[in-house]
């Protein structure tokens, strides 16, 4: 897998996006997609950033994104098992002939209708990219008026939540529970 | 106790020890200045050009380990100390830059001398912030000086408001801080000690490649215990000249574009590099693929983010040095390397790089060797970017601690005349000589106004070769002579000196240089030399861009006459 799910808690100040923004433009890091809201912490937001594993050392952008002084923890979750989902909102063109097709294709995706016009029809989908990309696929002879999509929202199935988890942790929490785990051995040649 | 904003700050700054701040006023940071007189502990320093007051705060810092101080106004103010900080940034320099803002109604409508500051020094420091309530000035600063001096040391800006000066709050100084992101390690993983010692037990060519981490974590003792017990060559960064005694039987000088061609071979050949707080830049390490391609390589350093960032490791250890080398040296046993270091010593006798090629005219090496041989290398350094600081570098044997002081990263040309301001402010005990490029030295001269005003008394030697040297010596080397925007038909260098007070000679006779650098140390007060040097000279040993430690090239011309320096006379 070369996509990446890092989680970033960060404190929630004016600039800290700005911060992570400027640190991947920086060092050439591509995101796929962020996404960002509040956790169950006040004062405290959750990022959930994608990058490609396979144009970006994942490594090397959770260490530099550990460094911003408000960035409180970042995981890489990617190899864990985990529930991820987006959100899209998709405004198709209809006519009295495809508009009941366009019903049942929205139906069969897990899709909401949740405002129709004369002729259009608007659902709401919240799923895996994957599958919104089919629906989208599949809508698109339809005629697709406008597509609005979040990023990617993530988070690791059982018990585990981020800020407790040890494995992953960075420089900022590692203290506090005696040494930080072994670090990993780096191979990779630049 | 309620107090308005400006006396917060000065109060916070006096319980931070500060000695010195390196300023030059404006508007926004007038309710600041009308306070000053109030703190006679806070020394005042005016420079000419805010470049000046921020390579100054990271000069002091640099030779002080204390954490530098420099002030500017809005707008222009601010933009002027970018340089400076981003110098500050790139070597690891803890200063704290504070700026003036326009008043807080006024940000963000582009009002007369505002700029974004923070925004656009947000690459370039470790942290900056924008102070939006007088309540939480004390905290803010209480946090900057923390984060510029704890963990991997960095520049922190603080942006201050016009209002936010003037208003009024409760002024308690915190004697904690809490900042949940940053939590610096210091200890070494013991797992990872235990690893990296049996790899040095076990090593055959072992090599320890030292840098500027050494200096900032004051490792200097343990350094030598370790490269002692186990009988390890040491060669150094640029950046990490004189963390290690430099006529040690142990050194082997520097690495690198114009390191030592014998250092270099050491890196080529060594099964085991231990590599102490250095980050592995491209002018170090050469071409990466080739770097090191026989060693194992340990990595010490406090930043987790340098580890594998450049090169491969095989066993990171994440702290800080001086903690981390105690640990190390008390578990490596005790080794000698003969064969290994009889190779070196070959390498060295074969390829010497400090040698002093015989010239009538005067070259810029023989002037670093004389200035070395005058201060018995007794002085601290410090240098710009450029062919002097690579001659500096090369020609001046530092067995001082932290006696070599230079723009290693962002490469500022210009760097040299403030630094050693702050150098000799921050020292005033020691013997402070700027060496300076005729090109760098202009970027930044109108210093010698803050010299003479605040009666610095730095010793100037400036290498004039009438060109910006080193990208002439890249024009000829690499792009067939064509010499373009390179040349320099320089003022006289001695009356700018007189014109701004100080006493300059000029030196264009070998015989004249040990009599002109002893006068200059005679000489109370500040004073400039100006070298006019062989114009065409180039810095060797010169490894390619993008080349591997290995090719090197080396001092060219067949009627060399070697005088072979005194670090490179055999020692077996």
């Amino acid at each position: 897998m070369t996509m990446h799910t890092l989680v970033a808690i960060v404190e929630d100040h004016p600039g800290v996006l700005a911060r992570v923004a400027s640190l991947f433009r920086r060092r050439g890091f591509n995101i796929q997609s962020l996404a960002v809201g509040p956790t169950e912490m006040p004062g405290l937001s959750r990022m959930t950033i994608v990058v490609d594993g396979a144009t970006v050392a994942v490594e090397q952008v959770r260490k530099q994104l550990a460094k911003i002084m408000e960035v409180i923890k970042v995981s890489d979750i990617s190899r864990q098992r985990l529930v991820a989902k987006e959100l899209a909102l998709i405004k198709v063109r209809t006519t009295p002939t495809t508009r009941g097709e366009i019903i049942r294709a929205a139906d069969v995706s897990g899709a909401r209708i949740v405002d129709a016009a004369g002729d259009s029809i608007t659902m709401e989908i919240t799923e895996d990219s994957e599958k919104i990309d089919s629906l989208i696929t599949l809508l698109r002879g339809f005629g697709i008026k406008e597509v609005a999509r979040t990023g990617r929202v993530a988070m690791t199935r059982g018990a585990e939540a981020v800020l407790q988890a040890g494995a992953e942790t960075g420089p900022a929490r590692g203290r506090r529970r005696g040494p930080p785990a072994v670090p990993e051995t780096y191979k990779e040649r630049s | 106790m309620k107090l308005r904003g400006a006396r917060i700050l000065c109060e916070s700054l006096v319980r931070e020890g500060v000695e010195v701040i390196f300023g030059l006023p404006g508007g926004a940071v007038l309710p600041l200045y009308d306070v000053l007189p109030e703190y006679p502990q806070l020394r005042h320093i005016l420079v000419r050009h805010e470049q000046g007051a921020a390579h100054a705060a990271d000069g002091y810092a640099r030779a002080t380990g204390k954490v530098g101080v420099c002030m500017a106004t809005s707008g222009p103010g601010a933009t002027n100390l970018v340089t400076g900080i981003a110098a500050a940034h790139l070597d690891s320099s803890p200063v704290v830059a504070i700026t003036g803002q326009v008043a807080r109604p006024f940000i963000g409508r582009d009002a007369f001398q505002e700029v974004d500051i923070t925004g656009i020094t947000l690459p370039i420091t470790k942290h900056n912030y924008l102070v939006m309530d007088a309540a939480h000035l004390a905290t803010i600063v209480k946090e900057a000086f923390y984060i510029a001096r704890t963990g991997r040391p960095g520049p922190v800006l603080i942006d201050i408001p016009r209002d936010v000066l003037v208003d009024e709050a409760t002024f308690h100084y915190p004697d904690r801080v809490d900042i949940p992101g940053y939590k610096p390690v210091t200890a070494g993983h013991p797992e990872q000690i235990k690893k990296a010692s049996k790899l040095i037990d076990e090593a055959l060519r072992p090599l320890i490649i030292a840098g500027r981490g050494v200096i900032l974590s004051k490792a200097f003792a343990e350094l030598k215990e370790l490269a002692e017990k186990a009988q390890i060559p040491v060669v150094t960064t640029l950046l990490g000249i004189s963390c290690f005694p430099e006529s040690h039987v142990l050194s082997f000088g520097m690495v690198g574009m114009h390191g030592m061609a014998y250092a270099n071979l050491a890196v080529n050949h060594a099964d085991l590099l231990i590599a102490l707080g250095i980050r592995f830049d491209d002018r170090a390490t050469g071409k990466v693929s080739g770097f090191a391609p026989q060693a194992k390589i340990i990595h010490v350093d406090i930043d987790p983010a340098e580890i594998g960032k450049n090169v491969r490791v095989d066993v990171p250890i994440v702290g800080d040095l001086k903690q981390v080398l105690q640990d190390l040296n008390g578990q490596i046993q005790v080794r000698y390397h003969l064969e290994w270091l009889r190779q070196l010593e070959e390498w060295r006798h074969h390829h010497p790089a400090t040698a002093l090629r015989h010239s009538d005219n005067l070259i810029p090496q023989f002037v670093i060797r004389k200035i070395y041989e005058a201060t018995a290398g007794n002085a601290i350094i410090v240098t710009g970017v450029g062919q002097h600081q690579m001659w500096a570098a090369q020609h001046f044997w530092y067995d001082k601690p932290n006696s070599f002081i230079a723009s290693g990263g962002l490469g500022a040309m210009g760097f040299e005349l403030p630094a050693a301001m702050g150098v000799k402010v921050g020292c005033p005990e020691e013997v402070v000589w700027c060496v300076a490029g005729d090109g760098g030295f202009q970027m930044t001269m109108q210093e010698l106004a803050t010299l003479m005003q605040a009666d610095i008394p730095v010793k100037i030697a400036i290498i004039n070769n009438g060109y910006l040297g080193m990208v002439r010596q890249w024009q000829e080397l690499f792009y067939h002579r064509r010499y373009v925007g390179t040349w320099l038909p320089n003022p006289d260098f001695v009356r700018i000196a007189e014109a701004y007070g100080l006493p300059g000679l000029r030196v264009t006779d070998k015989a004249l240089v040990p009599s002109a650098i002893a006068q200059a140390m005679a000489h109370q007060g500040p004073f400039l030399i100006d070298f006019v040097v062989e114009p065409e000279e180039n810095v060797y040993p010169m490894v390619p861009p993008g080349a591997n430690l290995f090719e090197v090239i080396e001092e060219p011309r067949r009627d060399v006459e070697l005088t072979i320096g005194p670090r490179e006379t055999s020692n077996l």
